[in-house]
């Protein structure tokens, strides 16, 4: 049950903060607003009445706009032929009346403080002005309640300040906000209520005035915290991975890795905390082979590998744990089997010498990894597609970590897993590093990067602002840090 | 676990049926098998398990198609009605030209064969994600050059001769299949497009060169015979059926296992399920996808070459009937799998077969097997279409079976009301 | 010795806007299939369809215009099926495409043999009249001969300059168009602002293959007035290479089909000087083809996402 029997209310130029974590159900609760997916049970009343939304069309014409956390923008139309879209003006019936948009969008941007170029390719703009833009789109066709979700996750500080303006703006005119977030501080600094969910539920709404950061993270997260589990403190050994001066691209062509340095140890998880979007996935694609850098050299063990195919990595002992099992982890549609020896299938002892695949030796070590990782599966035949998340990235570790790798690069391992697959990989991980593994852990997740690392890195806007050891630093340092609040 | 065999029957778990047996035989026959039975048990089963399962997935895979098929017929029948023709005629001419007497079952598998060769040509590009619609050029250039070695020498003996001829043909196709593939790895270049070009290229080129460098002395154009030790015997006099069936059916053979074991095939189903996650698991996508084509290519020259060498012992202009573009439909009937693909050959070698006896007996045109086999592959573009149709159709069966208990119970009562009456 | 002025003329050029005029049609249905979000790879069964539907009707009624008319509408037709079976049931583009062109290939076939009793020709029906200038010879000095020449086209070709200039106002300067282009770029946009997703693509499709069927009758009545088998030889991929040529634009196919025209002109013209065997000559376009797709349009990305809508 992702809703269960919320109940929910907004006042008039009132911002509302919905916090909870990840999984909570606040995402679904807004697609029900928006129309983008129905309710089984209950009742949604706007202005007092009685309504039923059906599609998006529907809720736009209640006066509900929603900016979505992955925005909903063309990016080869400009900033106002996206906002327009839909309710286009025209002149003559059927031409579209470039000037008079122009002139709304202008006059729209001015009276809530939202600057934009109207005339910009929106795949040029920054994501900040992205997000202003679809602000603007719901402001356009006349929202009176704006859903806001996860606004500011790949913000940066002077924007996030931007934002909170533009709200303040909006609340003037005698809008409601509905803001979805899991950051507290936020939540505090711009709401004037905050309802809690926790796994469906609501538990409770707080005023402005009762607000209290602790109080508040006790209710999103109850007493389910992590076992923080023993571990012991083993010293580093020797440098694994040097990554020097590193330089690359995005798929935008801006760069997003500026001059990146850093040194992994043996017998060490290294820690890469950041926003989102600060360049974490392409300095994954570069470790991997998978992108291209501009500039910079990457050591492995004693070897420059920085022109190493993603195959001759594998060879040399690197481990992946993608961020996005379903789309980059695991190929859905074959067995568990198959996906188990993939980036071993053209050696032994899956392949013979003649490049045929030795399935026995596969079924077997299928057979062990299924007991050793505890893989759900009914048979090693099943299609990975059929697995649950949990199961399907245990496939994926199992298919890592049995290779007995030197490094692990690890991103975001646990997200959208339960706190018992979350235990599962966290103990895992530990594990390989007192082995002797060196690992590098890419997690938005604090208390995870708390949990495991030894050595915490910032990375902001492509470039790595710290490195600290991790009794050497807390939370509010490391939040500053990844929003560009402090440097060092 | 379930095993659902084709009659619809339920198997236990073979372990189980196997204690069933074991428990029914005589003690004494039981003391004898003893140690050898217990141990070959395991085996047994496993060998059972595993036929059941690749049974089951095979029928499942099978069933939508076979009604695409029935519905594709129907529809012909449909336009042989509407426009003059007799269906029942045209169709009992059709069936009992293509299996009615060892002679149309002969020229049945004959139409069959390039086709087998073609259908998993598009297999096998398709399993990379690539559309190989190319395979009728490949065909043409691959029996071309089979025909070049088959005339150009004349003192071989067959054991050099007749590899080399078909050596030929697969290299042909393999050369037709690296351009496309090259320009998709390299420049990006729309595999549909290029395979396309190539094929109207592969058509003109050849018959250039059967009507000026290489033609035989008369009017026809076509190259003189072969030598006869680069010919493919025939295997079932009178009819065209030659040893090509047999080079048909090992290709068949040889592609499943190199797509199933393969590191190769692996590599290939990889990058066209998700080239993505393949390219992070070391695979070398662009050779992959060139290597997919080029032997794609391969098969549909060989095919070419199994015709030429086998059916018609000489390169004759326009020799093929549009055997590439069958291959596609039939590759799609057979469900995309090289077992499924024989019989889907089988069935359209004999709509052809079949069709010409339909055509010279009752008149009706060819081209209606092209509209089938057409809707065949509309059919097989939608599987959800399938779906749709199908849960239209059982919920269509069951409101009918409904109404039809219905009335049922309605006549019990009549009659019963009728024989209380009359006592 | 070959006179190159034999070859190089006004004539050419003439020709060249003859044999453009299907591909320019062909590669306009594929722009508006390929900015919704759809590949049709089934432009040359449609444009097939087209052509012989129009003669068929022309047949029947004696009316070319009729003719013109009633391929129109089968091109829509097809086109919406091509929708149905890719948008409704989420099929498989391609596969649905080839599936129309084999179809159109086996119908045609068919339904020649059953009417006019040959599978290869028709009789030969009413066709469109051309517009004659021959007027301009006399009264125009110096260029009245050269403007007759090239100017006498069939109306369909002067429709087709007309098309494309509608194409790109209703693509770039109209809220429909800006809809289309949301809807191929990033549906789940198009859909959150309102935007019916799924009706947007129907109708594109149905526009595609209107005027795929409107190209395939200027094959057909537009010159000949007879339906030949497989009339299209291969024009609707060639239209497909146009309308990547010409970056997915109105005036960018209408340019690539008609370098595609001179090249076809410059082919005929070659053929009759028997310079070069027939065959090599005639397979000079479909080899350009493949170069122009190797070489010129290494960069060329298409505007599109053409994965299948699904609202969650």
């Amino acid at each position: 049950m992702a809703n269960d029997k919320i109940n929910f209310e907004v006042m008039k130029g009132e911002v509302h903060g919905l916090l909870g974590e990840n999984g909570a159900g606040k995402t679904v609760l807004m697609k029900i607003l928006y129309g983008m997916h129905k309710p089984d049970q209950g009742q949604i009343f706007v202005d007092g009445k009685e309504v039923r939304i059906d599609d998006s069309a529907k809720a736009i014409r209640l006066g509900i706009g929603m900016v979505h956390q992955h925005f909903m923008l063309v990016p080869s139309l400009t900033v106002a032929e996206n906002v327009v879209l839909g309710l286009e003006p025209t002149k003559y019936s059927y031409l579209l009346n470039i000037e008079k948009t122009l002139k709304d969008i202008k006059s729209l941007s001015d009276q809530y403080r939202l600057q934009v170029d109207p005339k910009a390719i929106v795949s040029t703009i920054p994501v900040g002005v992205q997000q202003r833009v679809e602000i603007l789109k719901a402001l356009y066709r006349k929202a009176q309640i704006l859903i806001l979700d996860e606004p500011t996750s790949i913000l940066a500080p002077q924007e996030i300040e931007s934002l909170f303006d533009a709200i303040r703006a909006l609340k003037q005119q005698g809008k409601s906000v509905i803001f979805i977030t899991h950051k507290l501080k936020e939540v505090c600094a711009i709401c004037d209520k905050i309802t809690v969910l926790k796994k469906g539920k609501v538990v409770g709404t707080v005023e402005k005035s009762h607000m209290n950061p602790d109080e508040l993270a006790e209710m999103m997260v109850g007493h389910e915290v992590l076992s923080t589990f023993e571990r012991e403190h083993v010293a580093p050994g020797k440098v694994v991975l040097v990554v020097d001066k590193l330089k690359a691209l995005n798929d935008r062509k801006t760069l997003a890795l500026k001059d990146v340095t850093l040194e992994i140890h043996e017998f060490e998880i290294f820690g890469l905390a950041g926003v989102e979007g600060n360049g974490q996935t392409e300095l994954v694609e570069v470790l991997t082979g998978l992108r291209e850098l501009k500039s910079g050299k990457i050591r492995f063990l004693d070897e420059i590998i920085t022109d190493a195919s993603p195959h001759r990595r594998i060879g040399m002992g690197f481990a992946n744990v993608p961020e996005d099992r379903q789309k980059t982890g695991l190929i859905l549609d074959f067995s568990v089997l198959e996906n188990l020896i993939l980036g071993r299938q053209d050696t032994p002892p899956f392949a013979t010498k003649w490049s045929t695949l030795n399935l026995g030796n596969a079924a077997k070590f299928a057979q062990e990894s299924i007991k050793e990782y505890s893989i759900k599966t009914p048979s090693d035949h099943t299609l990975a597609r059929y697995l649950s998340g949990g199961t399907q990235q245990r496939v994926v570790i199992a298919r890592e970590f049995s290779r007995k790798p030197k490094l692990i690069i690890a991103s975001q391992p646990t997200r959208g897993l339960d706190i018992g697959a979350t235990e599962y990989v966290h103990k895992k991980l530990i594990e390989m590093r007192d082995q002797g593994c060196a690992i590098l852990l890419i997690t938005a997740d604090l208390d995870e990067m708390f949990a495991l690392s030894d050595k915490i890195a910032v990375i902001y806007e492509g470039k790595i602002v710290a490195v600290k050891d991790r009794n050497k630093t807390n939370e509010l340092e490391l939040g500053l840090m990844m929003t560009g609040g402090k440097c060092e | 676990m379930e095993n659902v065999s084709r009659k619809g029957k339920k198997t236990d778990n073979p372990g189980a049926l196997l204690h069933t047996i074991e428990s029914r035989l005589p003690p004494t026959v039981r003391q004898r098998l003893g140690n050898t039975w217990f141990r070959l048990h395991p085996f047994i089963t496993s060998f059972f398990d595993k036929l059941s399962r690749n049974l089951a997935r095979f029928v499942r895979g099978i069933v939508p198609q076979a009604v695409a098929i029935i519905i594709a017929l129907l529809v012909g029948a449909l336009v042989l009605w509407a426009t003059g023709h007799s269906p029942i005629d045209a169709y009992s001419q059709l069936f009992a030209g293509a299996f009615g007497d060892s002679y149309g079952l002969g020229q049945t598998l004959t139409q069959a064969t390039p086709i087998i060769f073609t259908s998993l040509a598009f297999l096998f590009a398709f399993k990379s994600g690539l559309f190989n619609i190319g395979a009728e050029g490949q065909l043409l250039i691959g029996g071309m050059a089979a025909a070049l070695v088959g005339i150009s020498f004349t003192n071989l003996p067959f054991y050099v001769h007749l590899p080399l001829a078909l050596l030929a043909g697969a290299g042909g196709g393999a050369l037709w299949g690296f351009i496309p593939a090259v320009l998709k790895a390299k420049l990006d270049a729309h595999e549909v497009i290029t395979t396309m070009m190539l094929s109207y290229v592969a058509l003109y080129v050849t018959s250039y060169m059967v009507n000026y460098p290489f033609k035989a002395p008369g009017w026809v154009a076509q190259t003189p015979l072969i030598a006869p030790a680069a010919e493919l015997p025939r295997i079932l006099p009178p009819t065209q059926l030659s040893g090509s069936i047999i080079v048909a059916l090992t290709m068949v053979g040889i592609t499943a296992f190199v797509l199933q074991r393969t590191t190769l095939g692996y590599e290939v189903r990889a990058i066209g399920l998700n080239a993505t996650v393949a390219r992070s698991g070391g695979i070398n996508v662009k050779r992959g996808m060139i290597l997919a084509l080029v032997i794609s290519g391969t098969l549909a020259g060989l095919g070419g070459a199994g015709e030429i060498l086998g059916v018609e012992r000489r390169f004759i202009d326009h020799f093929s009937p549009g055997y590439g573009w069958d291959g596609l439909a039939v590759a799609l009937i057979g469900g995309l799998n090289p077992f499924g693909v024989v019989l889907a050959s089988i069935l359209v070698g004999a709509l052809r077969s079949g069709g010409m006896v339909m055509n010279r007996v009752t008149g009706v045109p060819l081209d209606v097997i092209y509209l089938v086999q057409s809707l065949v592959v509309l059919f097989a573009a939608a599987p959800q279409l399938m779906k749709y149709l199908s849960k239209r159709g059982v919920l269509t069966l069951r409101t009918a079976g409904r109404v039809l208990t219905r009335f049922k119970s309605i006549l019990k009562n009549v009659i019963r009301r009728l024989k209380e009456e009359e006592l | 010795m070959v006179n190159i002025l034999d070859i190089i003329n006004i004539g050419l050029f003439a020709a060249a806007l003859r044999m453009a005029t299907p591909l320019v049609y062909a590669s306009l249905g594929g722009v508006f299939s390929e900015r919704a979000g759809i590949v049709n790879v089934g432009l040359e069964g449609m444009m097939l369809m087209g052509a012989f539907t129009g003669v068929l009707t022309s047949f029947y009624t004696g009316n070319a215009w009729l003719g013109v008319a009633s391929a129109i509408f089968t091109g829509g037709l097809f086109g919406l099926l091509h929708g149905v079976l890719t948008v409704k049931f989420a099929g498989n583009q391609i596969v649905s495409g080839t599936g129309i062109n084999l179809f159109a290939l086996g119908f045609t076939a068919y339904m020649s043999q059953t009417i006019w009793g040959s599978r290869g020709a028709s009789v030969s029906v009413p066709g469109i009249p051309v517009i004659s200038l021959e007027f301009l010879k006399d009264s125009v000095p110096l260029v009245g001969s050269a403007l007759d020449t090239l100017f006498s086209q069939s109306p369909l070709v002067y429709l087709m300059f007309i098309v494309v200039v509608l194409s790109y106002i209703v693509l770039f300067k109209t809220p429909v168009g800006l809809r289309i282009r949301a809807v191929g770029e990033h549906p789940a946009a198009a859909d959150t602002a309102g935007v019916n997703v799924y009706r947007t693509k129907y109708m594109c499709l149905i526009a595609s293959g209107m005027l795929a069927g409107l190209g395939g009758v200027f094959l057909s009545l537009g010159t000949l007035g007879i339906y030949v088998l497989n009339m299209t030889n291969g024009q609707g991929f060639i239209a497909l290479a146009a309308m990547i040529l010409g970056r997915w634009k109105p005036f960018g196919a209408l340019a690539a089909s008609f370098m595609f025209g001179i090249l076809y002109a410059l082919q005929i013209g070659l053929q009759s000087t028997g310079w070069l065997p027939p065959q090599i000559i005639q397979a000079t376009p479909y080899i350009l083809t493949v170069v122009v797709l190797a070489g010129f349009v290494r960069k060329a990305k298409a505007p599109s996402d053409y994965k299948p809508y699904e609202k969650d």
